[in-house]
């Protein structure tokens, strides 16, 4: 059950407690997974195409980017929620996105560790 | 948050941040998750090119067969937020047909590992052929065990339905289930795009 004194601290910290937060519409869900699937279909189209080259990588990469963040923000709710969830979530991410890119660098570009 | 947050919980536990425990302990631990694919990814991208014997990445992946895969686990995402707003707003059989989908979505998708898993394997690519195999077989595997672990989770979700065992006061239970469900959508997100199409 929740606890007013708790759900008033929330308030008083600028946080919306569970109970009183903002939702989309079931139309504005449709939506969203109609662009998750057409942004599935550009990034296929993408690989696709000859002579993109250098482009290629970064451009798919931000294409991924935007369908995780439809993903997190609207059907994860991190729109509409408590702000404590996207810190959480975004303590875990960052992270995980410095490891990659470290390792990545590390072995791949650094001649020394050069796998 | 949704529908279902407007949903008090009549045997959640608060923190006092106002904020249901559960909830936040599944945040934190869906942030320990993001490490864990992390390490697998990381290992994939450091050994990607490394492999010394053949099947090579850009010989044996199906990029349209991945394509369907990946727009069937997103239209299961989209299924599982049709299905916690059904919940929240206590439409029982639409509460069961969205999960229904969900699950069928995710065997579906589980079905295409398995035939691209024992498609590879037929063409020699196993987990101690190359680098390539091992990396490959072990973060897509693990990711795999994840659908089914979750798949199994809304099929105890969807009984619990069938049986009438999941009002709106319930919601949170399908919310948390629905974040896995989510979670697990996203890392499929950047595994498609890392190891299918930036190759």
């Amino acid at each position: 059950m929740a606890q007013p004194e708790a759900i008033g601290q929330a308030r008083r910290r600028g946080d919306q407690p569970h109970e009183e937060q903002a939702h989309a519409s079931v139309g504005f869900y449709w939506m969203i997974g109609g662009i998750l699937a057409a942004v599935t279909g550009l990034e296929v189209a993408i690989f696709y195409i000859p002579g993109l080259g250098s482009v290629m990588g970064p451009l798919l990469i931000a294409l991924s980017a935007g369908k995780f963040l439809l993903v997190v923000m609207f059907f994860m709710h991190l729109k509409f929620d408590s702000r404590i969830f996207t810190g959480l979530f975004i303590a875990g991410i960052s992270l995980a996105i410095f490891m990659v890119s470290a390792l990545v660098i590390l072995y791949h570009y650094l001649p020394r560790f050069r796998v | 948050m949704s529908t279902q947050a407007r949903v008090r919980q009549r045997d959640d536990h608060y923190t006092s941040t106002g904020l249901p425990s559960w909830k936040i302990g599944f945040w934190t631990f869906m942030a320990s998750e993001c490490l864990f694919f992390a390490t697998l990814i990381s290992t994939y991208m450091v050994y990607k090119g490394a492999a010394v014997e053949p099947p090579y990445p850009d010989e044996i992946l199906n990029i349209p067969l991945t394509t369907i895969s990946t727009f069937v686990l997103l239209m299961s995402s989209l299924a599982m937020v049709l299905a916690l707003e059904a919940v929240a707003g206590a439409k029982r059989m639409l509460t069961i047909a969205w999960l229904s989908v969900v699950i069928v979505l995710g065997i579906v998708f589980l079905g295409f590992q398995v035939y691209e898993f024992t498609h590879f394997v037929g063409e020699g690519l196993t987990i101690q052929r190359n680098i390539f195999g091992s990396s490959f077989f072990v973060l897509t595997g693990f990711h795999g065990a994840h659908v089914t672990v979750g798949v199994i989770w809304l099929t105890t979700l969807l009984i619990m339905a069938i049986r009438g065992k999941l009002p709106p006061a319930k919601a949170l239970n399908v919310e948390i289930a629905g974040l896995y469900w989510h979670f697990v959508d996203i890392v499929w997100i950047v595994i498609f795009t890392f190891i299918y199409l930036i190759q």
